[in-house]
């Protein structure tokens, strides 16, 4: 059944992309959700405003709309941008890895702003009021207070987000960039089996959802440790 | 930039109008009946029998640990292919049916809906307070009573904002059946640019369609929340501010 036709080799290469993808995508989206759940705690009504915006339509928006949006306007829009910089017609094209980091952290950054914001609202403000009392700045603030406890607070969320991400990186074969998924699309065009292909990406992603269920398990115990359960 | 966003919209609104209908009678069949399919999961779930829970537990695990276009593929082309493989059968009159990609995205969307919908329902069937429970057993409620009258509508009540986040997120799933060449509004939208080469007045004009459906949706949602929740005791806040005479 699992007669790959000497194509096991490519659907590992193909397992390494989504990895890599995912590993690229990781510390984009946790910057943005950092910005975006400041901004939507932020005393500043202009910065709520847009950090709210920019999470009401990106949830509302289909993932595969704004890979596909940011795939084919992306390439337009960098081409301009070079013929207004050298002044004459100019062909660029984004390599489909870079436009899929692009699209998968700005959709995953919307999510992981609401996990931030969340967090930070967990965090006890009589701590907060504290550092204030002992004069630290807000910069003190947050790496000192709310950073250490925002890790703990935001992890299982984090792992909802990680297990969504993985999955999302397959929308990225739709665009051609050669991950698991797009590695079973050719193996299956061009062996005529559909069926073995297609079974061997599933088996490859389940196998890393469950690696990534697991490391985010240890992690929740390391993060909560010296944390008595009440 | 505008005079492109209306010759798209004056020129092909047509599609879009198409495509909205497509996605939105793909939205609402996989919720009715991905949901209809979760019940059973979700009530053997809660089983305490192993043997019984390992079923929807298998089922559950693997839907919400594969990508949906995953899915996709391996329902459309690689059962699809196993079903053309069947003798005689292309010449049958099912095979009109068989062949049409509109069927495997249903197939697939209402088993992926339901596979995470039992998920929500299960935490909800859990959360009900045993109390509740015992007292239904010690009206002399038949289990089956119970569930109907006490398990059921409890259950509604608490998964009710999560099974709205889920009912958001198959409408967004609706878009990849572009992928097997549906014309449903990102299809539609992917039709118009592969014609005009205008990616943002397509995918745009389309973004807007879903996040106005969205909207609705939400809307529609809470008011059903609140039907939902008529009954319940509304919680007087104990710790009104003591009114002294001093105020700022």
């Amino acid at each position: 059944m699992f007669d790959l036709y000497g194509r096991g080799d490519q659907m590992i290469d193909g397992g390494l992309v989504t990895i890599k993808l995912c590993l690229t995508v990781l510390p984009f989206m946790i910057v943005i959700g950092l910005l975006g759940a400041s901004a939507k705690l932020s005393r500043h009504k202009v910065l709520r405003l847009i950090g709210e915006s920019y999470t009401v339509i990106i949830r509302g928006i289909p993932e595969l709309l704004v890979i596909l949006l940011i795939y084919f306007g992306g390439t337009i829009a960098v081409q301009k941008i070079a013929e207004l910089i050298s002044g004459e017609s100019a062909r660029v094209d984004i390599p489909a890895f870079w436009s899929g980091v692009a699209a998968l952290a700005l959709v995953q950054g919307a999510f992981a702003s609401e996990v931030f914001r969340a967090a930070m609202l967990a965090i006890p403000k009589g701590q907060i009021e504290a550092a204030i009392a002992c004069g630290m700045t807000p910069t003190q603030i947050f790496y000192r207070i709310k950073l250490p406890q925002l890790w703990r607070f935001a992890l299982p969320g984090l792992n909802n987000l990680f297990q969504v991400l993985i999955k999302d990186t397959a929308l990225i074969s739709v665009v051609g960039l050669e991950e698991v998924l797009r590695m079973a699309q050719i193996g299956a065009g061009t062996e005529k089996a559909p069926f073995t292909f297609y079974l061997t990406a599933m088996l490859m992603f389940l196998a890393f959802t469950t690696v990534s269920l697991i490391a985010f398990h240890y992690l929740e115990k390391r993060a909560s440790r010296g944390i008595t359960r009440a | 930039m505008f005079e492109d966003l209306i010759y798209v919209l004056d020129k092909y609104h047509g599609w879009l109008i198409q495509g909205l209908g497509l996605t939105l009678q793909l939205l609402v069949i996989s919720v009715i009946f991905g949901s209809l399919l979760a019940i059973p999961l979700a009530i053997a779930r809660t089983s305490k029998k192993v043997w019984v829970q390992a079923v929807p537990f298998s089922f559950i695990y693997v839907f919400r640990g594969t990508p949906l276009l995953a899915q996709l593929f391996m329902m459309y082309y690689g059962v699809g292919q196993l079903i053309a493989n069947i003798d005689g059968i292309q010449d049958s009159w099912t095979w009109t049916y068989l062949r049409n990609p509109y069927w495997y995205c249903l197939l697939t969307f209402v088993l992926n809906t339901a596979a995470y919908v039992a998920e929500i329902m299960r935490g909800g069937i859990n959360n009900v307070p045993s109390g509740e429970i015992e007292a239904a057993r010690a009206c002399g409620m038949t289990p089956f009573t119970t569930y109907r009258r006490i398990i059921f509508p409890r259950m509604w009540q608490i998964i009710w904002p999560a099974y709205t986040n889920d009912v958001i997120f198959t409408l967004k799933a609706t878009s990849l059946a572009s992928t097997v060449t549906m014309m449903e509004l990102t299809g539609a939208a992917r039709k118009i640019v592969a014609r005009t080469a205008l990616p943002y007045e397509a995918f745009i004009s389309a973004g807007v369609i879903y996040l106005v459906i969205v909207y609705v949706l939400t809307f529609g949602f809470k008011g059903v929340e609140k039907y939902l929740r008529r009954n319940e005791v509304r919680q007087v806040n104990k710790k009104q501010p003591v009114k002294t005479g001093i105020q700022a």
